[in-house]
């Protein structure tokens, strides 16, 4: 890993799309060195995956994100990583972390109304032994996500010259 | 009630006799070759600019908090004259952590209204009339004018493409006269991108000494530099008794409207600058200083940022424009493209002005940055990687559709 590499990773967060001719030009090296830095990269599990950014609160009125907050008690031997595991396969569960502070596990659930996070939350998660207690917040409005702005902001106006 | 002026209020004057008010010292200043640059582009719609002289990027938004917090607490008030301490000695702490030069912050240096003012008080500080202050050229468009105002003949130090944009020792040798009093360097330069490394300015500081003469560093572009570090003039051997940094935050951190620069010279020559900063100035804008502190202590990650940004679009841009035929070379530093346009059969002014109206995108001709910049264009590389691509795009079609 070096600066070349982590130039290519803060480029390819920004914008997985760019060229690889213009990656290579912006890093100073040749294509063949930039797909064989890429491809490593992915191999190692440095990068995860490509994706985009996606504002859905625009695209599908109704959906409905909640972060779902839990205490839980952890096992011997395993801690928190078992349940975190056994939560994390449910496709509804967007990201999930474990936290210092009031809580333990932190999940960002989406569902397509209030009900069904609410059954999510009461059905699947709730009755899990080792789950002492939730909490769960329902997402009102996102101003930033993956440090992308969602509101629209008027950009400061610049001279068309200056010297 | 309240009277307002009409029109015919004022040419009712108008048949009075009336004095010429205007200076001969105003007169003599060239109007600004680019004004109708400016109307052409703002006729247009969908115009890419690569005119602009400053970052696309706001300041950074912990540097405008920390403006703002000044505003709530009440720190409205003028500053002392040079500037805020507390100020004056994190920018010491930076100078002598980033380019290894020392200045005492508190009898050698001071904050100033950009750099733009720190220029105009300096030159008039060391200026005297018929003195003459050797310019590279081309080079920022404020240096001559200055020294103008101030009496002094500014003489013109051609910095040339096979040179790098460099200055070298014979250029300067040649044009040192029995009158030569300062020298005015700007590396990075604006608009050519050139550098003077280390090796480089050692061997300006014999002729220099040689000579007696201070230098005027400009150095404002310093922290833009890609290719190995920026190396201070002051910081070189013999140098620093005879070199007066200028350089300011407008463009590492993005700050430009913030208008905050700073002088660094020996004791007397800042003693001397100060008196003038005194009267024509006071202090600078308190609520800017506030934002270059919080700038110079906790902003170099976003500079760091920004700097590397630049760096991509460089090789980005340059390589595009050396792809379409627009032969440029490798700019060090600063955020600006050099490219020749001799190729085309054009004038640089002729270029630009159709650049503009043809192919929406908006150049500075070179010869606005004097003799040397004839036959160039100057680009300004701030501006997002789209931008560029697309402004490469129309640069190649307008190119293909010339003769």
């Amino acid at each position: 890993m070096d600066d070349i590499d982590r130039s290519l990773l803060s480029l390819l967060e920004e914008d997985c799309t760019i060229p690889l001719h213009n990656l290579a030009v912006m890093l100073g090296c040749n294509e063949e060195e930039v797909a064989g830095r890429k491809k490593q990269l992915e191999e190692d599990g440095i990068i995860r995956r490509y994706s985009a950014v996606i504002n859905w609160e625009q695209v599908d009125k109704g959906a409905v994100y909640a972060i779902i907050e839990l205490k839980v008690a952890p096992e011997r031997d395993h801690g928190y990583d078992r349940i975190a595991s056994r939560i994390s396969r449910f496709a509804n569960v967007r990201s999930l972390r474990l936290r210092t502070g009031t809580h333990d596990l932190q999940l960002l659930v989406t569902g397509k109304s209030m009900q069904e996070i609410a059954r999510f939350v009461s059905e699947h998660i709730a009755p899990m032994e080792r789950i002492r207690e939730t909490a769960t917040h329902i997402i009102m409005k996102t101003y930033k996500e993956n440090g992308v702005l969602y509101v629209e902001r008027e950009d400061g106006q610049r001279l068309p010259f200056s010297f | 009630m309240l009277s307002v002026k009409t029109d015919n209020d004022c040419h009712s004057h108008s048949d009075q006799k009336k004095r010429d008010f205007v200076s001969e010292r105003a007169k003599i200043i060239p109007p600004s070759g680019i004004r109708r640059f400016f109307d052409l582009a703002s006729q247009m719609e969908n115009v890419i600019s690569l005119g602009v002289g400053e970052p696309d990027y706001s300041t950074p938004w912990h540097i405008c908090d920390a403006a703002i917090t000044s505003i709530e607490q009440g720190h409205t008030a003028y500053t002392s004259n040079a500037g805020m301490e507390s100020l004056r000695c994190e920018l010491s702490r930076f100078l002598q952590d980033h380019y290894q030069v020392e200045y005492n912050p508190v009898n050698e240096m001071i904050i100033t209204t950009g750099v733009s003012e720190g220029l105009d008080i300096v030159i008039r500080a060391i200026v005297n009339p018929g003195d003459e202050v050797l310019v590279v050229d081309p080079s920022y468009v404020s240096y001559s004018p200055c020294v103008t105002m101030a009496g002094g003949i500014p003489v013109p130090l051609p910095c040339t493409e096979k040179d790098r944009f460099r200055l070298t020792p014979d250029v300067l040798m040649e044009h040192i006269t029995p009158q030569s009093k300062v020298l005015v360097l700007n590396f990075p330069n604006n608009p050519t991108g050139g550098v003077m490394r280390r090796e480089d300015l050692e061997g300006i500081a014999d002729v220099a000494i040689d000579h007696d003469l201070l230098i005027l560093s400009d150095e404002v572009y310093a922290e833009l530099t890609y290719e190995g570090k920026h190396t201070a003039t002051a910081s070189i051997e013999g140098l620093w008794e005879r070199t007066v940094t200028l350089s300011g935050f407008s463009k590492a951190f993005a700050m430009t409207g913030w208008r905050l620069g700073y002088v660094c010279a020996p004791p007397e020559i800042t003693a001397a600058t100060l008196k003038i900063h005194q009267y024509v100035m006071l202090s600078s804008p308190t609520m800017s200083q506030y934002a270059a502190l919080e700038a110079l202590k906790h902003g170099e990650d976003a500079m760091r940022e920004m700097i590397r940004e630049y760096h991509l679009r460089r090789n980005l841009f340059v390589d595009g424009l050396n792809r379409i035929g627009l032969t440029c070379h490798t700019p060090e530093g600063a955020f600006y493209a050099f490219p020749s346009v001799k190729g085309t059969g054009l004038t640089d002014y002729e270029f630009a002005e159709r650049l503009i109206t043809e192919a929406g995108v908006a150049v500075v001709p070179g010869s606005v940055f004097g003799s040397g910049g004839v036959g160039h264009i100057r680009c300004s590389y701030a501006v997002s990687r789209q931008e560029l691509s697309e402004a490469i795009r129309r640069m190649d079609e307008f190119i293909r559709s010339l003769p």
